[in-house]
């Protein structure tokens, strides 16, 4: 696939913010600045930068309770997304709903979710409107592997099956749902079958790899697109931190971990980017500085800004 | 007494359930080897092993479906929801299943079966990890509600729960589980459905449950520094409820406050205040009033939150409120 620089830049770009957010977040949940939970996308930013790097502007994507990597390759705001994590006024949910509900409807971002699964209906939903309004958008809908136990995928993905919708539901297996490997919790370890049952085209990719990723997104967006109808990717990846900040990952090894760290996304799309010429050490270190920069500014603007007042808590219930 | 924690009074409950019938089993969400979300099930798993304790896929509804399976074919069940927000994916096993099951089968069957959850807010995690909805649950004829406020009655009562032939859902709160109180080492069981006098006062009565008990007994010790004399009743289960011990301290202070945390409107405040109405309404000197929640998502910034339920603040203005 033709990569030109100003992509090979986005991509990483984004990938380092992704990375640099998450790790800035643990420091801030471990300094308590940063309440209640969060779950950490570092790992798995390949997942998210390729898939979205596929869809426009205004396609859709929904998000799950490991959702600041989705909103970030959607074009989220690094302030606004900081601010919403610390609760802040400034929040692009105005300090409502957290890290677990982080959403951005202006930039197609159709929400985190708390609910495992929550997000594969509105997914479904919003594949169903564009298909009413003959408009030519697509849906990305992510979801971990253990969302594909809830009832909501099967039900959802018959319908979208059922009615051609233009819905491209990515699986991102990062093997563990909590502490509960696929291997214990799912009949099929080859989650690609789940989409036989719906006779719905599946295809697994190498989530590590960004450029993958686009590819065989890319591929099955232009099928939606083209009014085929829906399909399912599992995208095999690992995330990096414990599942909350508590977890001690008992049910899994550090030679695993260690395994998949030396699988590190950005480190394979760097490496990939200078051998083929295209970014330089320099070049990339820079990024990497600019990026840091963002972080920075972004933590200092969510600190600095103010709660929300107290009148709006009943503010934003119903019209 | 020995001092333990909440959580530890639930595990020890879990844990002598077990040895004492081989019938009881744990199934839920990363149960096992991660010990529960917030550490009940911890240890259990390697004591008793996977046909015991066994984690599930994520997959609410036929937790409480298959737990119900079990139930009614030998078995006794305890099923964990990891958080009460959660409860919506299996209401329809709980509410259509679970509650109505054996009066529909003409008494043919029982249901031994208990649903260990935990709700409220706290922890500043937003909307879908807060919430406070036993009020859904009173109004399932057929279920019994629960929600200690104590290590003490944590252990006595889900003993009891796991030996009831009757679906019990017994819900902790994710703020008491650090608390600790006075669990004795022998045995004992809290009986569902008998409230308990957590303070005796004699001007006001407050009427509540689970973490609000707390809140009541520190704004009980402020108001008494005032000349105030509060008597905390502790509901402990909500279905069935206890309205006997209200009635009782009704009579003696005249005076209620209800505070809860769950949202206002059709909250589990308002089934206490009709039936203190309609059982004790000659004896009150003056209208009940309900310290309550928001009716409102909770929010998750750690200001809103606060606001969005009851504090010792409002416990105490409500009590002055009500004495005027
Ligand atoms: C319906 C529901 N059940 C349980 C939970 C608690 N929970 C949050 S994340 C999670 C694991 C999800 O695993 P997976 O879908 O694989 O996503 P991952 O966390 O691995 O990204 C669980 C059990 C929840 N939020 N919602
Ligand atoms: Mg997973």
């Amino acid at each position: 696939m033709e990569i030109t620089k100003e992509l090979a830049i986005k991509l990483l770009k984004q990938m380092m913010q992704i990375r640099q957010f998450e790790d800035m977040i643990m420091e801030l949940l471990a300094k308590n600045i940063a309440e209640g939970g969060s779950h950490l996308y570092a790992g798995m930013e390949a997942v998210a930068v390729g898939a979205i790097s596929v869809i426009n502007p205004d396609d859709y994507i929904t998000s799950t309770h490991r959702g600041h990597g989705h909103a970030i390759a959607k074009d989220g705001d690094l302030k606004a997304l900081m601010a919403e994590i610390l609760g802040k006024k400034t929040g692009v949910c105005k300090g409502k709903g957290g890290s677990l509900h982080l959403a951005d409807l202006s930039k197609g971002n159709l929400g985190a979710n708390g609910i495992v699964g929550g997000g594969i209906g509105i997914a479904t939903g919003a594949g169903l409107s564009i298909k009413l309004q003959k408009q030519n958008k697509v849906v990305l809908c992510f979801f971990g592997d253990g969302a594909t136990n809830n009832g909501i995928f099967f039900e959802c993905l018959n319908m979208a099956s059922l009615w051609k919708l233009p819905v491209v539901y990515i699986c991102e297996n990062n093997k563990y749902a909590m502490s509960v490997s696929v291997e214990r919790s799912h009949a099929v370890k080859d989650l690609t079958k789940k989409a036989l049952a719906f006779d719905m085209p599946a295809e697994s990719v190498d989530g590590q790899d960004v450029l993958a990723v686009r590819e065989v997104v890319g591929k099955w967006v232009n099928y939606a697109r083209q009014g085929n109808g829906p399909s399912f990717i599992v995208a095999n990846t690992y995330r990096y931190y414990g599942h909350s900040r508590s977890d001690p990952r008992v049910y899994r090894t550090r030679e695993e971990e260690k395994f998949w760290r030396e699988r590190d996304p950005i480190i394979i799309f760097s490496n990939k980017m200078k051998e083929m010429g295209i970014l330089t050490e320099e070049e990339i270190n820079l990024i990497e500085e600019e990026v840091r920069k963002e972080i920075e500014e972004a933590v200092d603007f969510a600190i600095k800004s103010p709660y929300p007042e107290p009148e709006e808590l009943y503010t934003d219930l119903y019209v | 007494m020995r001092i333990i924690t909440y959580r530890q009074a639930l595990n020890e409950a879990l844990d002598e359930e077990m040895a004492r019938d081989e019938r009881v089993f744990l199934l839920g969400e990363d149960i096992a080897i991660y010990g529960g979300a917030y550490g009940v099930t911890a240890g259990l798993w390697q004591k008793y092993g996977d046909q015991r304790v066994i984690d599930t896929p994520i997959s609410e509804n036929a937790i409480v479906g298959v737990a119900l399976g079990a139930a009614i074919t030998g078995m006794r069940p305890v099923a964990e929801i990891m958080y009460i927000d959660f409860i919506g994916l299996c209401m329809d096993q709980l509410n259509n299943q679970v509650a109505k099951i054996r009066y529909m089968f003409g008494g043919k069957c029982t249901v031994p079966l208990v649903i260990r959850t935990e709700g409220g807010a706290g922890r500043s995690l937003g909307a879908h990890h807060s919430q406070s909805l036993e009020a859904w649950l009173i109004h399932i004829p057929g279920i019994k509600v629960v929600m200690p406020s104590t290590p003490y009655d944590a252990k006595g009562l889900l003993k009891s729960a796991i030996r009831d032939d009757n679906p019990v859902v017994f819900i902790e709160h994710k703020m008491l589980y650090n608390t600790k109180g006075e669990v004795p080492e022998e045995e004992y069981l809290v009986p569902i459905g008998v409230a308990d006098i957590k303070r005796e006062g004699k001007d006001v009565t407050i009427v509540t449950y689970s973490r609000m008990v707390l809140f009541s007994l520190e704004a009980a010790e402020i108001l008494e520094k005032e000349g105030i004399s509060v008597e905390v009743v502790d509901l402990r289960t909500l279905l069935p409820m206890d309205i006997e011990t209200v009635v009782k301290s009704v009579k003696k202070t005249n005076r209620v406050v209800i505070v809860e945390e769950d949202c206002k409107t059709g909250g589990t405040g308002a089934e206490i205040g009709m039936q203190i109405i309609e059982n004790a309404f000659d004896y009150l000197d003056a209208p009940i009033i309900r310290v309550a929640g928001a009716d409102v998502p909770m929010p998750k910034s750690p200001v809103l939150e606060k606001l969005a339920i009851p504090d010792v603040e409002r416990i105490c203005k409500a009590v002055k409120e009500v004495l005027k």
